[in-house]
């Protein structure tokens, strides 16, 4: 039940933990994007170097960063198997219906590893940022929303408490399932049927105190006169440092040593 | 003979990770059928863990668990078999109702146990008998039930299942005073008219005093002591420094007796202090 790795979030005092999540996010949302431009081998290199460069910086265990990956290689291998096969030019290898291009595996390469670099540098980012600091930093870049009539701090605020859930209700799951299985609830063996009925009795008392937790928040806010954004003010204010400027001059670097292969080298992929 | 022996239990928790932790370390102990234990220790002193391994739920890392003579974990898939055997009530129990009824509810562990019928019904009433839930009740829903009434139902839950050791996890937290004696009391009554081993883990030094003849101590992970109750709440001052400490009228006798009035040590609940200080004022002609 714990060992979800995504997304969560490892302690710790390395340079990436010290950015200001508003930062963070700006800059892995540049980096995605800069990560699909790659059109040549040269600037594939660029990006996966820098991706192994932030997992360094990073300093959690590559154990951590194994965990998440191995979630989603299945879909990078049949994205990547798919995509062999769909090359055009001159066949390298032919079978039936099947026909293996170098085009065909330029462009299996290509995704895989922009697949896999996607997965650790967002990983990178929920490793090394508190599910706070997160939401805060969404709230305060999502701010000019408000324009629009977006509720900004009470949807970051439902992210807050959700993410807060989390743990508590897997830890519930955890008694719950104990308490059932001390009375003989059978659920690691029988058929699919039997699993899925094993269940009720974990879930229907898991639905009840989700309920009442939402109930008893709902009220302990209110006996503290919570009543949401509107002339609120935060107790740990984000402020931009010279740790935030120097990284984001490294990632204007990395924007502009992509496109400099891409224009001088010829493109590989679409 | 014993009901449950414990042979160099341990357990750790996150191995080799940033969080790894000695829950238990190293535990033995024997408990003879018919003791009434109580299982005593600070907050996260391992007892929690302790008692999920005597049924099965957490496999020890080292050690093994024997119930009735036999290895616990010498065939891991029929371990189901002994958690009808080593019954474990957790803490706050009422978060566990999910059935229908109370009947259906407590009728859980029986039926799983694959009973007739007809057998279940018996358990169930007898089971609901014995922690004294009135007949009307069983047909209600249990989210119905006053919390006390809830208690009581997934307490029944277990006794149903008619294990030959019984295990408590803090049963009268957060219930109120008469409460909490009508339920102890129904603990007790209920092992001396099975002569069933029955484990309370509570914080409750009274509670404990009150009805265990057994007493073990767990402190950081160690079994740090496990004697009959009077003597175990003699060392007070080694009790003190786990960060338990005994039963009140237990320390106001032992004052007593500091200041040279002639009583016995080792008095554990209110009525045997009025008993004996009932007593003594006689002998003095006080009375």
């Amino acid at each position: 039940m714990r060992d979800i790795a995504f997304g969560q979030f490892y302690p710790g005092h390395s340079l990436l933990h010290k950015l200001d999540p508003r930062a963070k996010i700006i800059l892995l949302v540049a980096f995605i994007v800069l990560v699909f431009c790659t059109a040549n081998y040269a600037a594939l290199a660029v990006v996966v170097a820098s991706v192994i460069g932030v997992i360094l910086l990073s300093k959690v265990p590559l154990r951590l960063y194994f965990k998440s990956l191995k979630m989603i290689i299945f879909i990078v291998l049949i994205t990547s198997a798919l995509n062999l096969f769909y090359g055009t030019g001159e066949p390298l290898w032919e079978f039936w219906v099947f026909k293996i291009t170098l085009a065909g595996i330029n462009n299996a390469v290509f995704v895989g590893a922009r697949i896999i670099s996607l997965i650790l540098i967002s990983s990178a980012l929920t490793f090394t940022t508190s599910p706070n600091d997160l939401t805060d930093a969404l709230e305060r870049l999502m701010k000019p929303l408000n324009v629009f009539h977006v509720k900004v701090h009470e949807i970051a605020m439902m992210m807050t408490i959700a993410l807060r859930f989390v743990p508590l209700l897997l830890e519930e799951t955890d008694k719950i399932m104990s308490a059932q299985k001390s009375r003989g609830a059978d659920m690691e063996s029988g058929s699919l049927i039997q699993r899925i009925k094993a269940l009720i009795p974990v879930l229907i008392p898991l639905f009840v105190s989700a309920f009442r937790r939402a109930y008893e928040l709902a009220v302990a806010m209110e006996c503290r006169c919570y009543q949401g954004g509107e002339g609120r003010t935060r107790m740990k204010s984000l402020k931009l440092s010279y740790r935030d400027y120097v990284s984001s001059a490294v990632v204007v670097v990395l924007i502009v040593g992509v496109v400099l292969c891409n224009v001088l080298l010829p493109h590989t992929v679409r | 003979m014993s009901a449950i022996k414990v042979e160099n239990l341990s357990c750790v928790y996150g191995a080799k990770t940033p969080f790894e932790q000695h829950a238990v370390k190293k535990v033995s102990f024997e408990i003879n059928k018919g003791d009434f234990v109580g299982l005593i220790g600070h907050t996260g002193s391992g007892k929690s863990t302790l008692v999920q391994m005597l049924n099965g739920l957490i496999k020890p890392t080292t050690g093994k668990v024997y119930v009735d003579s036999v290895d616990l974990w010498a065939k891991p898939k029929e371990i189901r078999k002994f958690r009808f055997k080593v019954g474990l009530v957790f803490q706050y129990p009422e978060y566990q109702l999910f059935e229908e009824t109370v009947y259906k509810d407590i009728a859980f562990g029986p039926t799983n146990m694959g009973l007739s019928q007809s057998e279940i019904k018996e358990r169930v009433i007898h089971a609901a008998n014995f922690v004294g839930l009135k007949d009307e009740l069983l047909n209600k829903s249990p989210f119905d039930l006053s919390g006390g009434e809830k208690r009581r139902a997934a307490i029944a839950g277990v006794i149903a299942m008619d294990p030959q050791v019984l295990i408590l996890d803090e049963p009268t937290a957060g219930l109120d005073p008469v409460g909490r004696n009508v339920l102890l009391s129904q603990i007790s009554q209920y092992q001396k008219a099975k002569n069933n081993t029955v484990i309370l883990v509570s914080h409750s030094m009274e509670d404990v005093a009150r009805v265990t003849n057994k007493v073990m101590v767990m402190n950081k992970g160690n079994l740090a002591m496990f004697d009959d109750t009077a003597a175990v709440f003699a060392r007070s001052d080694e009790l003190s420094k786990m960060g338990l400490r005994v039963p009140q009228i237990t320390r106001v006798i032992e004052a007593l007796r500091e200041k040279g009035i002639d009583l016995p040590s080792g008095v554990l609940t209110v009525d045997k202090a009025v008993m004996e200080i009932t007593e003594l004022l006689k002998k003095e002609g006080k009375l």
